[in-house]
């Protein structure tokens, strides 16, 4: 469904990505883990045309997508979850869920996925005419989610969608991704710092280190992994 | 047991209809670590904000007790800068760092607050504005030191990676010279090695003499770090005690921690 080859890519004249590939395949849980700074959402906002490419190719079901901008490729059915939730402060929860929705026109379906998107985060619900601004932290990583959530995508990129939420949401965060991969059948690419929860959950995962890929495995394979648990999984 | 330096009493605050903080009492004592801790939406924030200045409470008291000097200030209503000076100090839990600013004028601006000539001098250059601005230099080179971005001094803010972000926020609070230091989910963007060191900051800064409240939901970095573990639900505290206590208490496992905290 989406491949990368050899892409770099750069802010000003700092290069972050030197020789990124990686092959995503329709219904995948992917993984990508990595430090602080390793590129990983760079990674992200490279698909989804936020940060444009030096070089290379990004092909999403085999058409070349590089040189499209965020609108299309959301169009095309890829859609992205920022790292630090970028709701919009200004209009309330419903308003927001409807922006996340706007280029959808199968109305009845729209109005089952606010359930559904109220069923899982029945907060949301109570909070529906609230500024999106004004919800505490975990509420509005709940909203970015949700909103994503709105435009059914293809592909789901999610940057970190645990930061800031409690124990017990966490766990159900998880559940959710696999709940949507399963019944929806959205394919997922996850960057998370809890590894060891995203691994649990993924098919495969890639290690990125200064902007290169340097391991790519089976997620079950990447968890018995010595150099991993010590690097990353905190074991 | 030492000296109670934060007080609250019957904190109440008010959104419209929502009562976001609900009579909460709690206590920080000279020299420890409080954590603050409770579900999405609890009024933890919220409770930062009343303490902060940033909302006036709808009701509740609010007593700050200096840890060394005889000081008692009540600090209802007072402006965010006042209660910096009275030696309280915070960072966000949405990054607010000046990202095209260098890390080391991060530092510096909290610094700011604390010196008598302060901005106008520096506009000035007066000699004694310049040794002043020469000393918070200095200063502000070693709090970075302390949390270990000396080797970026001239980078802008916003290209550090997060979990560094995070790391000058707390210096940048720093140099404003608290005795009191609350961090509002400062683990949250961070991976298990970086929490590990953050705790190792959090442990170097209270032994130099400042007193901590945090609010966090890594519950590997609160059950290691705090004395007390205040918790909070829909505004109201619910429990409060050691974290073998709290961590085995059956409403705090309800409503926040659920069945397996271990591998939290
Ligand atoms: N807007 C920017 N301008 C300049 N440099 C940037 C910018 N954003 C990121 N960088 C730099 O690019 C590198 C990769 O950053 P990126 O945000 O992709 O890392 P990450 O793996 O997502 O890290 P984290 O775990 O902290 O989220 C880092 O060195 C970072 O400092
Ligand atoms: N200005 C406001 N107007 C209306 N409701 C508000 C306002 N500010 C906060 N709230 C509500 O008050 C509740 C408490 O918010 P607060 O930010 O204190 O939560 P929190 O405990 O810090 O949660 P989190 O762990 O998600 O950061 C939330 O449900 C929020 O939606
Ligand atoms: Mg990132
Ligand atoms: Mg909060």
């Amino acid at each position: 469904m989406l491949e990368l080859r050899n892409v770099t890519a750069a802010y000003g004249n700092i290069q972050v990505l030197h020789t990124i590939d990686l092959t995503i395949h329709a219904g995948e849980i992917i993984t990508l883990i990595g430090a602080n700074g390793a590129g990983k959402s760079t990674t992200l906002m490279a698909i989804s045309g936020i940060v444009p490419i030096r070089s290379g190719k990004i092909l999403f079901e085999g058409e070349p997508i590089q040189k499209l901008a965020p609108e299309k490729l959301v169009a095309m059915g890829i859609c992205q979850v920022p790292e630090g939730r970028h709701i919009f402060p200004a209009l309330t929860v419903q308003e927001n869920l409807d922006m996340g929705a706007f280029l959808r026109t199968d109305t009845d379906a729209i109005k089952d996925d606010f359930d559904y998107v109220f069923s899982l985060f029945p907060i949301l619900a109570e909070r529906r005419h609230q500024d999106g601004g004004t919800l505490s932290g975990g509420e509005q990583q709940m909203l970015a989610m949700s909103r994503a959530l709105m435009a059914r995508p293809k592909l789901l990129l999610l940057d970190e969608p645990s930061m800031g939420l409690a124990p017990l949401i966490i766990k159900q965060i998880f559940d959710i991704i696999v709940k949507i991969n399963k019944e929806h059948n959205t394919t997922i690419f996850l960057v998370e710092q809890n590894a060891n929860q995203a691994l649990h959950i993924a098919n495969r995962g890639y290690v990125i280190e200064n902007g290169v890929i340097t391991i790519s495995d089976t997620a079950e394979n990447l968890l018995k992994n010595q150099d991993i648990k010590k690097a990353y999984l905190g074991i | 047991m030492s000296k109670v330096i934060l007080d609250v009493k019957g904190l109440t605050m008010n959104f419209g209809g929502i009562k976001a903080i609900d009579t909460v009492d709690l206590t920080v004592r000279s020299g420890e670590i409080v954590a603050l801790i409770g579900p999405n939406g609890a009024g933890k924030t919220t409770f930062f904000n009343c303490l902060t200045g940033i909302y006036t409470p709808s009701f509740g008291d609010i007593t700050l007790r200096h840890a060394r000097k005889n000081q008692e200030t009540r600090l209802n209503g007072m402006k965010p800068n006042k209660i910096t000076e009275k030696g309280m100090a915070r960072t966000f839990q949405n990054i607010r760092l000046f990202p095209t600013m260098s890390v080391l004028e991060n530092v510096m601006i909290g610094r700011h607050c604390r010196t008598r000539s302060g901005i106008i001098g520096a506009i000035f250059r007066n000699p004694a504005a310049k040794r002043e601005e020469e000393e918070i230099v200095e200063m502000s080179y070693g709090i970075l030191k302390k949390i270990g971005l000396h080797k970026q001094v001239n980078e802008e803010a916003r290209n550090l990676p997060y979990g560094a972000q995070r790391r000058l926020e707390i210096g940048r609070a720093l140099a404003t010279e608290p005795f009191l230091l609350l961090l509002d989910e400062p683990a949250a963007g961070m991976n298990p090695k970086e929490t590990e060191a953050l705790v190792e900051l959090i442990r170097r800064i209270c032994k130099e003499g400042h007193s901590v409240l945090l609010i966090e939901h890594d519950m590997k970095l609160v059950m290691s770090l705090s004395d007390k573990i205040v918790v909070m639900d829909y505004g109201k505290k619910i429990a409060q005690g050691t974290p073998i206590e709290v961590r085995s208490n059956p409403a705090v496992i309800k409503a926040y921690l659920g069945e397996d905290v271990d591998d939290a």
